[in-house]
């Protein structure tokens, strides 16, 4: 139980959130790296009420950013790496303008699993 | 990682097969894997995070050459001789690891029902169609069932997009179970294992100075994390009384190992002062931009806050909440099994003492059974990864006497520490109507009142239809309890802390049915074979 000191950056991998720069040690999560340039909220949900990290283990989607043009990634998640573009998610998918627009909407997803689960349920029933 | 999996693809199809797959990495997860593998099988081995350990175990990236000396870490000497096992296994060549990797799918395939696994006693087939699986063969080489597989974060397909196995090891684990409170959608609010999942990966901490609230033995060693990374403890609020454990007191005596872990705390937190405030919950998290202080009251057991009791704890930035823990229950239920409601209100899957479900072929190990901490998760997945390893193999995989006898303390351990860290009556009541209880969709205490009280919403299914909650990115996996709750009218003064058993397991497997597991690109679903 002895106390253990932040270590030492080895180095250090810097990136850009909304192009100003953000940074962490390697293999720190990019929310590691927002919260290490001092912010707490990232995300504007569809009301416009702030969201930083939840959950931190991928299960809330509260801390979406769009990374490199890809949206919905989860920055509990994902280590930040050397020049990544990271981006504030905004509106209902935290997808930024176009929310529908995205392969990896989780509710479309779901539309089509719903079709898949049934397509499923028919199988088995044969 | 993946040329294995593509390497030497067994004849029956397209996917590779496998004779034992298993879905975690965590402590039952590889338990599971390293069993297998010493027993001969040919296994793979599914988890979404980057390197194994899961969210206990969790710790600085491999990846990245930080070094990791288990400062924060419980039975981490434990967790170094699975991996040396987990890695030996690979080595050989009868491990195929797949990281960074979500199952968004499960299901049964042609050939399930047979040989051992259909000899094996358990009730209800799994709905798979038997017949018609092309030429028997030995049975190692009849899937059972098929993982469709997609990257755990990024775009792009997974390399490899499916598997099939003979024999199938679920240990998803868990994740903190929430309950609702004015201000708790500020940033700087987190779960509780999200603070202590953060301080392990990132070797540093969401915030400066915390308070910690909730329920049960994993809120101390949270606060003990905070202040060996640097941080602070306001104070650690804990809203059961603790009497609970005196009539249970022989089962905490039976497993000496969590009396020696919680003197640890003890010490940790007379040495850093930290308040341990039992009987006290949060009222109202304060803040405009981020959480900055909470206000706090003292509760009776019958749930009404004690009047006179309030207090503010201001110059925070950070909250942590739990609540007892969530299984991840979405694979075993995609895949049918039965399920029960634990003394703790949570769902759970249904096995014997060998870890197998109520679907042949299907084991399951770890939270999903019932929580119970990481000790008897290593226990449950040693036996179920052995078991399941003999039951495609045709060997023997029997429950010894002393595994028996430490599965039988362990379980009489958690069961008392569920009972003494009940979820609190009258959390309800401490709700106004704008309160967030979706995090995702915003819907708010007052609408879910309004579809429970005026369109009769009794379920969580109903709330979800006119309410959209439970509908948005987590689908219901952080709300999913509170709403199950509020929807048969428990969590008030007066009523159930949780609702019936009978109700609860309604109403909790309706949300634990998701048919896509994880998110994922479109492109996977073009690409589903089958």
């Amino acid at each position: 139980m002895s106390a253990q000191p932040i270590d030492p950056a080895q180095g250090e991998v810097r990136a850009t959130f909304e192009g100003e720069p953000i940074s962490c040690s390697p293999g720190a999560s990019v929310a590691a790296a927002l919260i290490a340039t001092g912010k707490r909220g990232w995300r504007e949900t569809k009301s416009g009420a702030t969201r930083g990290l939840f959950c931190g283990i991928g299960v809330c989607f509260d801390c979406l950013v769009e990374i490199d043009g890809e949206s919905g990634q989860r920055s509990c998640m994902i280590p930040l790496r050397e020049g990544m573009d990271v981006r504030q998610a905004k509106g209902p998918g935290g997808t930024g303008e176009e929310p529908r627009g995205d392969a990896r909407g989780q509710e479309l997803g779901n539309a089509l699993g719903d079709a898949v689960s049934d397509a499923r349920d028919e199988e088995a029933g044969e | 990682m993946n040329s294995q999996a593509t390497d030497a693809p067994r004849p029956t199809g397209r996917a590779p097969h496998f004779d034992v797959a298993i879905v975690g990495a965590g402590p039952a997860g590889l338990a599971a894997a390293a069993a297998a593998s010493d027993s001969g099988a040919r296994v793979a081995v599914v988890d979404a995070a980057e390197q194994p350990g899961g969210q206990y175990w969790r710790h600085r990236s491999e990846a990245a050459g930080v070094p990791e000396g288990g400062e924060y870490h419980h039975g981490w000497k434990q967790y170094l001789a699975l991996r040396a096992r987990f890695d030996s296994g690979i080595a050989a060549g009868r491990i195929t690891y797949l990281p960074s990797t979500s199952v968004w799918m499960a299901r049964p395939v042609a050939g399930a029902v047979s040989g051992a696994a259909g000899a094996s006693g358990a009730a209800g087939a799994s709905g798979a169609a038997g017949a018609g699986a092309g030429s028997p063969g030995p049975l190692a080489s009849h899937p059972a069932f098929a993982l469709e597989l997609t990257p755990a974060h990024g775009g792009g397909p997974s390399p490899v997009p499916s598997i099939r196995a003979a024999a199938l090891v679920l240990a998803t684990g868990g994740y903190d179970r929430q309950l609702p409170v004015p201000g708790w959608q500020l940033p700087g609010v987190m779960a509780a294992g999200g603070i202590q999942a953060f301080v392990k990966q990132n070797g540093m901490l969401p915030g400066s100075r915390f308070v910690i609230a909730g329920t049960g033995p994993f809120l101390l060693p949270v606060a003990a994390n905070i202040t060996q990374a640097g941080g602070s403890v306001a104070a650690v609020l804990e809203s059961a009384s603790l009497m609970g454990w005196l009539p249970r007191a022989h089962r905490a005596a039976g497993v000496p190992a969590k009396g020696i872990e919680g003197a640890g705390y003890v010490a940790a937190f007379i040495k850093n002062r930290i308040p341990y405030r039992i009987r006290t919950v949060i009222t109202e998290i304060l803040g405009t931009e981020h959480v900055t202080g909470v206000r706090t009251a003292r509760v009776r057991s019958t749930g009404e806050t004690i009047p006179g009791s309030e207090r503010e704890i201001t110059g925070i930035d950070g909250v942590g909440l739990g609540w007892g823990f969530t299984p991840q229950l979405e694979l075993p239920v995609q895949l049918g099994v039965s399920t029960r409601v634990d003394v703790d209100g949570s769902l759970v899957g249904i096995v014997d003492e060998t870890g197998l479900s109520t679907v042949p072929g299907l084991y399951l190990a770890g939270e999903i059974t019932g929580v119970g901490g990481a000790p008897l998760s290593v226990l449950e997945g040693e036996i179920a990864g052995r078991s399941a390893a003999s039951s495609v193999l045709g060997a023997q995989g029997a429950v010894t006497a002393s595994e028996r006898r430490i599965l039988a303390r362990n379980r009489g351990f958690a069961e008392a520490m569920h009972l003494a860290h009940p979820v609190p009556a009258g959390w309800a009541d401490r709700l106004t109507p704008e309160t967030t209880v979706c995090r995702c969709e915003e819907v708010s205490f007052g609408e879910l009142g309004h579809a429970h009280t005026e369109l009769a919403a009794d379920d969580l299914r109903t709330e979800k239809g006119l309410t959209r909650a439970g509908m948005g990115w987590c689908q219901g996996r952080v709300c999913g309890f509170a709403v199950s709750c509020l929807s048969a009218g428990a969590g008030a003064v007066g009523a159930e802390a949780v609702p019936s058993a009978e109700s609860a397991a309604h109403s909790l497997s309706q949300s634990a049915k998701r048919p896509v597991a994880q998110p994922l690109p479109l492109s996977a679903l073009r690409d589903l074979q089958d």
